[in-house]
């Protein structure tokens, strides 16, 4: 590890000055994510401004009954927390579903949001990685890429953005809300991470200098789950997860939000899918032809080909169990099963 | 990890062997007591850290240290330029098992030549951790590239029939096979693959170096002190007594302590360069890059037989890799030469040689992976005859070695089945794959046989009784948490007859006599044997000393009318009429009396290996010994995702006289549990492109986690083996055997599916 400077910021206005006149800052949050890259050589930051003193734990509820959670809740608050595991179970499930107890008690949101991928070619510097060396090449796409992603992937990278919990998010039409010493904006989170593209190391459209303060869930009415499928029963990223919300009225599909991890450099929105869901029976075979429709797109590779087919049944198995009312009985390796 | 309490036979109160008693170490580890390797303090310790070679062969051309000497705190960065002079590394050979330990021929920084992808080629040392590793990273290496051989599947068809080793026989014949194949009623012809492994102890490897003058002392986590003492005497130029090696407590090894790799080599080497006491801890992923795995298989099992199920055909043919630089070759199809009564039988197992970090043991090398391919086959064969697959082993098991006729010195596998069907409740399973459910879970039951042969080393022991009724053994053996310490203890309890608590046993230091390897299943029995004739010598000489009194109950006895117990000896004829250690000793004006089993002179140590070759070719020509079981297990398959969970298990093994109920059914459950890995989800990804390991760590290699693992449940027959020391067999490796085979039948009978490659990830059931 190279040898760096650190700072712990009191307050928000010092974190985000410091930041910006700092040459080569990070911000540090539970350091889970950071420290163990920092120990590989791949970040290598001169100043290290430790934010885990702002004042930005808190959780609270919106006036129009959404919540508003401060970007250093830390992941294993977020989860247990009483409005989340009532309000959006798919959040809380999603969260549980990701590392071990020891690390969500750790991880904050700002950090999970702004994790780096998993891509193992990634973590090793003696391979070729767009990511981490613009222009080297990417030594995955030739290479072992079970882990990788089928939809938005370009020539440059194929790599997944791992977080559980942004699944979640993406199915919620979250908000990130980002300060900086230019002052306070807001981005859906929908916008918040990028395809990869021909610059596969711009994983956000935050700008290096803006710290993440909090992120706002509207409200969500509709029953929701998550569904993680991965190589072992716990402590494994996603090989496919889903978060959906579905509302069913006389047999019809009346609202439905859906989203996919595992599958791309960001959390997937499956918009596709959601659309040709609207309105139609909430039936096995309307869930099997959305689920084709969102992955008609998909370009498998020889290890991760059969995820397009993985995607679809965990789409369908669990907007089934959310129709059937099914969910959450326990007798599926779900994540609440983390 | 939930396990269910484990019936054992009680055997009568008083007696230690048998009794599921704590483990004597468990005090010191669990209040963090136990120095391990990587904690012995020394005042002026010096870290080093590795840099490792990013291609898999080649030359260096150029090595730029000055970044890393310019780093505050480094002392010294060692290449080949400036390293040392080492003697290469001994040639294996039978005749001195130390040269076992041989784990590579490269002489690490003595030479600009690269064999592997992450083959050490500079140490850095520094003031700390931090400093070495921030140096480490700073060592620019070009290098001269050469062609490889680094892609296993590509290499199959170069595979040469494996020679004889000491591990077994490369071929074997029966008949001709597969003339019986072709024409058999019913047959199977089948190819698995299996990964590369890696054992992933959770101690990673650590060594602490020491000089003075010439005298080296090496604290290291290892399972063979005492041969690895004598390669560093070897490698240095010193004589064997100048080493001292320590281990008196190892975090884990299945087979990766069990040589030597770089990392002490080259932290003695650092010591020695630098002057300092010098502490290496490889990172997990230097563990990967350093310290051999399990070699990958490609196997065909071929199976024909009558349509009464009797097997007229009986071929297991495997290829399986070796490093150019080193390795071992491994006895894949051993379960199939004793497991079935075929009429016909062939065995042909291959090598191939590669760019690779060579392979080392793993538990139970090659019966492992073997027996996945065999047992798999077994149930296909069952399935295509349509009878029952615990029916079908019992119509072939034999009264016999098929292969030789030799005689088992303990064969109890029908008994193993007969017990574990009842207890699994197999009479419920429906056969027609496909037809057990539990709410949507596909439900699968399968069973496969376990059989891991037993062998046994030289140990030598020496026993110390003092006048107070305390008890000594001495011996340089390896505690891995098996709970080796605890069994010697109890075995000179019952011997001498005194309690378990006076029993104290040193262990984990080459200046002890020399131990066995913790290996083979072997460490166990090989030091009962000594032990026992060391107590029965330290009895003779006690005895002697009673019989010189005139008014000794015990004058005129011979020791075989004497017996040990309540802390003396006493008369068989006349209970009551004898005498306590105690009273004996201090007649005599005796603080205490030893017996010594084995010398550790050159010529007597000699004298041991010869006897120890001797029996063991004597033994191997009457005997086929072997711990068996049956493995039974439940798994449930999401009929959506693919995704496998074992839900239930049970072992009933066949492992002779159990020593201790607790530490066995542990052991045996640890086996169990890395055999789910196996199956499920454990691979070494090794880039088929350049040779390199691409998953260095427990985040991206799956070792079962315990959501992963169901209750365990664990019977013993508890028969003693005439042939082995107290009746007892190893049981370190035999409970990972069958276990991938058994959790792929199962799979088979949820889901109809058949997966023959492991790991058997959701995919290959999709
Ligand atoms: C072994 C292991 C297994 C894991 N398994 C999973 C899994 O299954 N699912 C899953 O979702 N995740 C998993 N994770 C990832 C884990 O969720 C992340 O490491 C964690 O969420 C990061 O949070 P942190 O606070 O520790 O971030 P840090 O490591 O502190 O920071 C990560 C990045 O975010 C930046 N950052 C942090 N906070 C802010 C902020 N407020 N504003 C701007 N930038 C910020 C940092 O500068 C840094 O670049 C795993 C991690 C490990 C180590
Ligand atoms: S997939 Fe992306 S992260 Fe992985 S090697 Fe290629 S460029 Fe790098």
């Amino acid at each position: 590890m190279k040898p760096f400077a650190y700072v712990s910021a009191p307050d928000v206005a010092t974190a985000v000055r410091t930041i910006a006149t700092e040459p080569n800052a990070k911000f540090l949050g539970g350091g889970t994510n950071l420290v163990d890259l920092m120990r590989e050589d791949i970040e290598q930051p001169d100043t290290v401004v430790d934010i885990t003193r702002l004042p930005l734990t808190e959780i609270e509820e919106l006036p129009g009954g959404g919540v508003r959670v401060g970007a250093l809740v830390r992941n294993s608050h977020l989860a247990a927390h009483r409005l989340i595991r009532t309000r959006y179970p798919l959040l809380s499930q999603a969260l549980l579903a990701g590392a071990s107890a020891q690390l969500r008690n750790m991880a904050t949101v700002g950090g999970n949001l702004l994790q780096r991928t998993r891509c193992p070619y990634f973590y090793d510097g003696a391979s070729a990685c767009n990511k981490r060396v613009p222009g080297s090449g990417c030594d995955a796409i030739g290479g072992f890429n079970r882990n990788h992603a089928i939809l938005g992937t370009s020539d440059d990278c194929i790599a997944t953005h791992p977080s559980d919990m942004c699944v979640a998010l993406a199915a919620l039409d979250a908000t990130v809300e980002v300060e900086s010493v230019r002052g306070l904006r807001r981005v859906p989170l929908a916008d918040f991470h990028r395809l990869p593209g021909g610059t596969p190391h711009l994983e956000t459209t935050l700008e290096p200098d803006e710290l993440v303060t909090a992120i706002e869930v509207p409200e969500l009415t509709a029953p929701s789950s998550y569904r993680k499928v991965r190589d072992r029963a716990s402590y494994a990223f996603a090989l496919v997860s889903v978060a959906a919300a579905l509302e069913v009225t006389d047999g019809v599909v009346s609202d439905v939000r859906l989203a996919l991890g595992g599958v791309a450099a960001k959390p997937w929105r499956a918009r596709q899918a959601e659309s040709v869901l609207l309105g139609t029976p909430a039936t096995e075979e309307s869930f099997r032809r959305a689920a084709e429709a969102e992955l008609e797109p998909a370009v498998g590779r020889p290890d991760n080909a059969f995820k397009i087919e993985l995607a679809q049944r965990t789409i369908v198995a669990t907007l089934r169990r959310l129709s059937d009312g099914s969910f959450g009985d326990g007798s599926f390796g779900d994540g609440s099963r983390a | 990890m939930s396990t269910t309490t484990t019936e054992t036979k009680s055997p009568p109160r008083e007696r230690a062997v048998g009794r599921g008693i704590d483990r004597v170490d468990g005090p010191e580890k669990t209040t963090g007591k136990a120095r391990f390797a990587a904690e012995f303090p020394y005042p002026d310790l010096a870290y080093a850290a590795l840099v490792h070679a990013t291609v898999a062969r080649g030359r260096i051309t150029g090595i730029d240290v000055k970044a890393a000497e310019a780093v505050t705190g480094v002392l010294s960065v060692l290449t080949h330029l400036n390293a040392p002079v080492l003697k290469p590394a001994p040639a294996r050979s039978m005749l001195d098992l130390s040269t076992m330990v041989s784990a590579t021929s490269v002489n690490y920084l003595n030479t600009d030549e690269v064999h592997w992808d992450g083959q050490p080629v500079a140490v850095v040392v520094a003031e700390s951790l931090e400093a070495a590793q921030r140096g480490a990273g700073l060592v620019e290496v070009t290098y001269q590239e050469f062609p490889a051989v680094v892609d296993f599947a590509a290499e199959e068809a170069n595979a040469k029939p494996q020679p004889n080793s000491m591990l077994g026989a490369g071929s074997a014949k029966k008949g001709d096979a597969e003339a019986a194949l072709a024409v058999a009623p019913v047959s199977v012809d089948l190819r698995f693959t299996t990964p590369p492994h890696n054992h992933n102890a959770i101690e990673p490897h650590a060594t602490t170096a020491v000089w003075d003058g010439d005298r080296l002392t090496v604290h290291e986590g290892s399972q063979a002190i005492s041969w690895m003492r004598k390669h560093l005497a070897y490698r240095f130029g010193i004589p064997e007594r100048n080493v001292r090696m320590t281990s008196p407590y190892v975090g884990g090894g299945f087979g990766g302590k069990g040589s030597v790799w770089p990392g002490t080599i080259l932290t003695a080497l650092a010591a020695r360069a630098t002057g300092r006491a010098v502490r290496m801890m490889l990172t997990r992923e230097g563990v990967y890059r350093t310290v051999g795995g399990r070699t990958p298989s490609i196997q065909r099992v071929a199976l024909g037989a009558g349509q009464d199920g009797r097997l007229t055909a009986l071929i297991q043919t495997s290829v399986t890799r070796t490093g150019k630089v080193g390795g071992n070759s491994e006895s894949v199809a051993e379960a199939a030469r004793h497991l079935y009564d075929a009429e016909n039988i062939l065995i042909q197992q291959n090598l191939v040689e590669m760019d690779l970090l060579p392979n080392t043991f793993m538990r139970a090398p090659g019966v492992a992976i073997g027996t996945f391919a065999l047992e798999a086959a077994i149930d296909e064969l069952a399935g295509e005859l349509g009878v029952d697959p615990i029916e079908l082993r019992m119509r072939n098991e034999p009264a016999r070695s098929p292969l030789d006729g030799k005689r088992f010195a303990h064969r109890m596998l029908r008994e193993a089945y007969a017990l574990g069907a009842e207890r699994f409740g197999w009479a419920e399973r429906t056969p027609e794959p496909g037809s057990m459910r539990d709410g949507r879970w596909l439900v699968g039951m399968g069973v496969a046989t376990a059989y891991h042969s037993s062998v046994q080393f030289t140990a030598n022991v020496t026993v110390r009784l003092s006048a107070d009724g305390t008890v000594v053994v001495r011996c340089g053996f390896q505690e891995m948490g098996m709970g080796g310490a605890t069994v010697q203890a109890q075995i000179a309890a019952d011997e001498l007859g005194v309690p378990f608590e006076a029993v104290r046993v040193e262990y984990g230091d080459s200046d002890l006599p020399t131990g066995p390897m913790a290996g083979g299943s072997a460490q166990t029995a090989s030091i009962a044997a000594s032990l026992l004739s060391a107590c029965e010598k330290l009895k003779g000489s006690v005895l002697a000393l009673a019989r010189r009194s005139g008014d000794s109950p015990l004058r005129g006895q011979r020791l075989a009318a004497v017996e040990a117990r309540d802390g003396g000896l006493y008369r068989r004829d006349r209970p009551g009429a004898g005498e306590s250690y105690e009273a004996i000793l201090s007649r005599a004006g005796r603080p205490s009396v030893e017996a010594a089993i084995g010398s550790e002179s050159g010529l007597g140590a000699l004298a041991g290996q010869v006897r120890f070759m001797a029996k063991f070719i004597n033994d191997q020509r009457r005997w086929v010994k072997a711990a068996s079981g049956a493995q039974f297990c439940e798994v449930r398959v999401d009929p959506d995702t693919g995704e496998v969970r074992v839900s239930r298990w049970l072992g009933v093994f066949d492992v002779g006289r159990v020593i201790n109920a607790k530490t066995a059914a542990s052991q045996l459950r640890g086996g169990i549990v890395m055999g789910i890995g196996m199956a499920l989800s454990e691979e070494t990804l090794v880039d088929p492109r350049n040779g390199r390991v691409m998953n260095p760590g427990l985040g991206d290699y799956h070792i079962p986690v315990h959501a992963d693992v169901p209750p365990i449940d664990i019977l013993y027959l508890d028969e003693p083996d005439p042939t082995m020391p107290l009746g007892l067999i190893g049981i370190g490796e035999v409970s990972i055997t069958g276990v991938a085979g058994a959790i792929a039948n199962a799979v088979h009978h949820a889901t109809g599916k058949r997966v023959r490659d492991l790991p058997i990830t959701l995919d290959k059931l999709l």
